[in-house]
């Protein structure tokens, strides 16, 4: 569920357009005003203001938005600015850009998004870089992680709930025998992996847990440095329950020495209209402290209060 | 053009598809209103929105009762399934025919044939339709059913999204076809299908930049890609389907007109002229006429027989 609130009336967006144009005018921003509306607003609501500011001003609101805002304060806004699509047509350049294996962030997106969703998120991309994002996966990947990656988003899973439970329990006994030969990168593996629906791959994993006695994540621990091993993990969460694997990417970000600023402004601004909601409860329970009060602590400024506006502590 | 169906045209198709079967159809109409609704879908669109007891709404098509086929394929049998597969949406026709290929075990040159000459959209639609009518993605078919050493192949084909503009990066076109070209020479050409360069380039790079590409080979090597592809069916088949889909399909038509083609070479004749009377019939016929000297039209007429054969011209044109 969304943590967004927005006002029960709001106003009309060539309104919001004018209090934004003012927010940016004179010296200095007001960076208050900013985050007051945008971070109030919805998806659809943003794009109309989007809209309303460029037929006033003649200019994009983002260009705006990069000229006047500087830092993560910037970047989470310009983010939360895009349609999710473009969105996460952009999150997925920037990590093609500086890819490096232990990044996640397309996995991310390929696997926790639907099917239908995903395929946007191409269509996107095609317009914004003239290129598709398998071409661009493909050629900024190699090996392994090519093999995995470019079939992972070029997947068009089925998105229905049936199951077949032999075929479940085969694919499981495969699994478990590649995993066992440390084959981490065997077809057999990748072509499961990437290409079942996630009915039939929780079921795969429910009976591998019961035929084997431990969850499959459990078997992919052989190497803690090994990156390949890490997505295969991170696939495997994230077609298992998105929220924890969210949560988890929240906390390491906030525990890492200094913050992953790119993790967090990138898990807050695409999960905030989603399913931040459940995040947070998983949060609290997993840490004991709200996540409001551990961002609070490990973020400073207007980003700060940007990202708290969107998980809802304003409210 | 809009030409108006005539009055018993109207009649032979409303009875042909209205299920009721034994008032008997006039076929002659039947055969005629197809030639009259050449390079109209949406007229066949609107024939199966109207008939909607027989076709169902379902994920942005409509699709056929399964009853439905059955009964219709015993009706038009002298049609040999042109009517069925003309009726149908273009979705899930290539839905079906990839299932029948995955399952039945054809070969599975169908498949590249539908996975390269569709359009990005056309190719999105074949798998809407195909979640929608066997519940299991096409490409978790494709690498469930295809265990040869094409597999990786063919799956990248099916899944491809492939960016449709003009912008082609010339250098990146050049570069890819000395990578074609090396991995050529060095590897023996039945390792090709598995080589990751050869796979990463045919399988997401749009086709106006493999155009270009092949163009370059050329250049560099003096031969076009095709020919050095010699053995390697597979891969010669996806070079082809993405050069040049009509010469392409005129060599399957030239196939499928030979005398003593099997069953399998002789079903291309439907499938290819159904899926293509809307796209470029006009462009096979010219390549057809080039490559072999006759007229496509001709050799189909002298070929084929009876209600099928004048289906078969009436969606080919004159």
């Amino acid at each position: 569920m969304s943590t967004l609130s927005i006002p029960v009336s709001v106003p009309s967006p060539y309104d919001d357009s004018e209090q934004l144009r003012k927010a940016f005018e004179g010296w200095g921003t007001n960076e208050g005003l900013i985050i007051a509306i945008l971070a109030h607003r919805s998806a659809a609501q943003r794009r109309q203001i989007r809209d309303a500011y460029a037929q006033a001003y003649g200019e994009d609101i983002l260009k705006a938005l990069e000229k006047e805002l500087t830092r993560h304060f910037e970047k989470a806004v310009l983010l939360w600015m895009l349609d999710p699509p473009e969105r996460d047509a952009v999150l997925a350049n920037e990590a093609l850009k500086k890819w490096s294996s232990g990044n996640r962030a397309l996995i991310e997106i390929s696997v926790t998004r639907t099917s239908d969703e995903m395929f946007a998120v191409r269509r996107a991309y095609h317009a914004r870089f003239k290129r598709s994002l398998e071409e661009d996966v493909a050629v900024h990947t190699s090996g392994d992680f090519r093999k995995l990656l470019v079939p992972l988003v070029s997947s068009y899973r089925y998105e229905g709930l049936e199951v077949n439970a032999s075929l479940a329990k085969s694919e499981a006994k495969m699994l478990h025998e590649k995993i066992n030969d440390k084959d981490y990168g065997n077809e057999e593996i990748i072509r499961i992996l990437t290409t079942r629906s996630k009915a039939q791959l929780l079921a795969t994993f429910n009976d591998y847990n019961n035929e084997f006695g431990h969850p499959i994540n459990k078997d992919l621990k052989a190497d803690p440095k090994d990156d390949f091993l890490f997505a295969l993990r991170s696939i495997i969460r994230c077609i298992i329950c998105p929220e924890k694997y969210f949560e988890k990417v929240i906390r390491l970000a906030i525990n890492k020495m200094g913050t992953d600023e790119y993790a967090l402004t990138r898990v807050i601004t695409t999960r905030a209209e989603v399913n931040m909601k459940q995040i947070k409860e998983i949060y609290y329970k997993r840490n004991s402290v709200p996540l409001e009060r551990a961002i609070k602590k490990d973020t400073t400024g207007d980003y700060e209060d940007f990202l708290l506006a969107l998980i809802g502590e304003d409210a | 053009m809009d030409v108006p169906l005539a009055a018993e045209e109207c009649e032979a198709i409303t009875r042909a598809f209205s299920g009721l079967g034994g008032l008997g159809v006039d076929e002659e109409a039947l055969v005629s209103a197809l030639g009259k609704w050449r390079h109209q879908p949406e007229k066949r669109a609107q024939l199966r929105k109207s008939f909607a007891g027989f076709f169902t709404a379902d994920g942005g098509f409509e699709r056929f009762e399964d009853d439905y086929i059955h009964y219709l394929k015993i009706e038009f049998a002298r049609f040999k399934n042109i009517m069925v597969l003309w009726a149908m949406h273009p979705w899930e026709r290539d839905a079906r025919w990839a299932n029948d290929v995955l399952h039945k075990a054809h070969p599975f040159d169908i498949i590249v044939e539908i996975a390269c000459t569709r359009s990005s959209e056309e190719l999105l639609g074949a798998r809407i339709a195909y979640h929608a009518l066997f519940h299991r993605s096409l490409e978790e078919d494709v690498a469930y059913h295809v265990r040869e050493n094409f597999s990786n192949l063919l799956v990248g084909l099916v899944s491809a999204y492939r960016y449709e503009g003009d912008s082609i990066n010339e250098e990146m076109a050049k570069s890819e076809a000395k990578t074609l070209g090396t991995a050529i020479k060095s590897a023996g050409v039945r390792n090709l299908v598995e080589n990751g360069e050869v796979i990463r380039i045919l399988t997401t790079r749009s086709k106006p930049h493999l155009r270009v590409t092949f163009k370059y080979y050329r250049e560099m090597y003096g031969k076009s890609i095709e020919e050095d592809l010699g053995d390697e069916l597979c891969l010669q088949e996806t070079v082809q389907c993405l050069d040049s889909p009509p010469k392409y399909f005129s060599k399957v038509m030239d196939e499928t007109l030979k005398d003593g083609a099997d069953k399998n070479t002789k079903d291309a004749l439907t499938r290819v002229i159904v899926s293509r009377a809307d796209v470029d019939m006009e462009e096979i016929k010219a390549a057809y006429h080039e490559q072999y000297g006759a007229q496509l039209e001709d050799v189909i007429a002298m070929k084929t027989l009876g209600n099928y054969r004048d289906a078969l011209l009436s969606l080919v044109g004159q």
